[in-house]
């Protein structure tokens, strides 16, 4: 089987964020960047079918110079090889995005693609989704689990409220990927020394023929949202803190 | 310039987000000057558009087919792709459930179009509408606009409005066939099931102590627990902490675990991710111990203590101790 993987490289997750002087996006400098936590299950996903299967691994990756390490992250685990599409995307919207990747899948015919399903820093929750229609294969997202079958796959999508449902469907087909659908692999020392010798295959928008274009929805800016509740805090040393927190719980919320 | 509010109906029975979409519906189109009707799609859906008749909109579209009386993301596109060439709308509108993230970037990315997903609130701006959506797990806002052509597409939060404001009225029904074919849905749904039967049910608990990333560690779990044990309360989870198989999945609160609203929620090392917050925020009082000041679960606490946990809970515990004494 072979599987493309769609991963997204995002500010890690414990950044202090500052809103950028543009005020449309948050200040990179001295920021760190890690995987998008439901890509890395996507990736984990794509690793499993491969060594129960067989077939091949390719992870694809849309951003800047930096994605550089979180792609040789995901081959150091397993991948097979890379395709970076080194583009800074701010100017590009989900579905402008979603044309990139497809663009660099031109000459791949996959049988699967995987992807988280959405990102921790934007959160769309569809740039898989879109490519899958771009592409003009069948979907199904929010996945804990995915089973070879005779003619196709089949898939457990999580529902609201702890239900669930399998769905048949045939391949080639394009799922997302829920966090947690199974333990995260670490990369192994063999892993992180074989994964300086495999193939990376670097695009840009330029040479995949393909532009920003207009956009469908425009960012006018970010903020800090407002607080809507006056939450009171306790400050001095732990024990202060405690204290004056019981008291308040007991006497002011009554609810101990 | 009309807009459309297309609502979710499961085995004929409403998800109650639907009420909150059609209520933000009216209200924007008193706000844009213009008119609401709603959608609901399905095998046999007469008597959903029966009610909907009974509020103050244009038009109620029943959309109708034998093969929408199970979900498929091809079906529904399909569909709501005709009835879109059909009433025109200029905005439509769906709640933010798991069925609409499955389908709605597929429907609009079908018309060129993208959809501004998963918004908090909207504004008015020079007579044109501005989405809400939050970035970075809720720590940032974000304004959106619509650029370009219509329809314009769009989905709203859990909670986001109140499905209570809805207002009453009279509006005809139209039932819409849209032109389906079998061949032409490729996946074939299966039964839903739960995994299994719930031993814990944290919606009839009165406190709840709940535990997030901030722990770190599966053994140091034992210490929220018995913060959970000193208030008489049960212990929960964000999700992080339940895919990591640290406790199990039936104590997770949040859209994709349980909804809770105790009289206490506890919350220890919980960023308060979006995901996290629908499940809880309707909580009588809400306290946040947590080391980031900006940690989007203050947003809803009552109380807070910023500080770290491993120094913070065992006093706590002790203060609690001494408390009930």
């Amino acid at each position: 089987m072979k599987i493309v993987v769609a991963i997204k490289q995002v500010p890690a997750r414990d950044s202090q964020l500052r809103i950028a002087s543009s005020g449309k996006w948050i200040d990179e400098v001295d920021l760190s960047y890690e995987i998008n936590e439901p890509d890395a299950y996507a990736l984990e996903t794509g690793l499993q079918l491969k060594e129960q299967h067989g077939g091949e691994v390719v992870a694809l990756c849309a951003g800047p110079a930096r994605a550089a390490k979180t792609i040789r992250e995901a081959l150091a685990k397993g991948a097979d090889r890379a395709i970076h599409i080194e583009e800074d995307l701010a100017d590009f919207d989900p579905l402008a995005t979603a044309r990139l990747l497809g663009a660099a899948l031109a000459k791949e015919a996959p049988d699967l693609i995987l992807t988280g399903l959405q990102s921790d820093d934007l959160g769309y929750g569809q740039t898989g989704v879109i490519l899958a229609e771009l592409l003009g294969l069948p979907h199904a997202t929010i996945l804990m689990q995915v089973e070879k079958r005779e003619g196709g796959i089949r898939v457990k999508r999580e529902l609201e409220d702890g239900w669930f449902q399998y769905v048949d469907m045939p391949l080639p087909a394009l799922v997302t990927i829920q966090s947690g659908i199974s333990r995260l692999r670490y990369a192994t020392l063999m892993g992180i020394k074989k994964a300086k010798s495999k193939e990376v295959r670097r695009v840009t928008a330029e040479s995949l023929g393909v532009t920003a274009g207009a956009p469908g929805v425009i960012v006018d800016r970010i903020y800090v949202p407002e607080r809507s509740k006056h939450t009171q805090l306790f400050g001095g040393s732990p024990k202060e803190a405690a204290a004056q927190l019981v008291e308040k719980l007991k006497f002011e919320a009554r609810v101990i | 310039m009309s807009i459309l509010a297309v609502l979710e109906q499961r085995s004929l029975q409403w998800n109650r987000m639907s009420f909150e979409t059609l209520a933000a519906a009216q209200q924007m189109a008193r706000e844009l000057g213009t008119t609401a009707s709603a959608a609901v799609l399905g095998n046999g859906v007469e008597a959903l558009a029966g009610e909907l008749a009974a509020k103050r909109l244009d038009k109620v579209y029943a959309c109708e087919h034998e093969l929408l009386g199970e979900y498929t993301p091809d079906g529904y596109c399909l569909a709501l792709g005709q009835l879109i060439d059909r009433c025109q709308p200029a905005i439509v509108l769906f709640p933010h459930t798991y069925q609409v993230r499955d389908f709605l970037p597929k429907l609009a990315a079908s018309r060129g179009r993208v959809a501004v997903s998963d918004a908090v609130a909207h504004r008015i701006d020079n007579g044109r509408l501005v989405l809400v959506r939050q970035l970075f797990q809720g720590k940032v806002n974000a304004d959106y606009r619509f650029a370009g052509e219509g329809p314009q597409f769009a989905s709203l939060q859990a909670g986001a409005y109140r499905a209570d404001q809805v207002a009453d009225g009279a509006a005809p029904v139209e039932v819409f066939r849209p032109t389906i074919a079998a061949a032409q849905i490729r996946t074939a749904p299966r039964e839903r099931f739960r995994e299994s039967q719930r031993a814990v049910d944290l919606g009839a608990a009165e406190i709840i102590v709940s535990v997030g990333r901030g722990i770190k560690e599966a053994e140091n779990i034992a210490l929220v627990e018995k913060l959970a044990e000193a208030l008489g309360g049960e212990l929960a989870a964000s999700r992080p902490i339940c895919d990591a198989g640290w406790l199990p999945m039936e104590r997770q609160v949040g859209s994709s675990g349980q909804t809770v609203a105790p009289k206490l929620y506890v919350a220890v090392g919980i960023s308060g991710a979006i995901q996290h917050l629908v499940g809880m925020k309707g909580s009588r009082t809400v306290v946040a111990i947590n080391k980031d000041a900006n940690a989007p679960i203050f947003e809803v606490a009552d109380y807070g203590i910023v500080g770290d946990l491993f120094q913070v809970v065992p006093e706590l515990i002790e203060a609690v101790k001494k408390a009930a004494k």
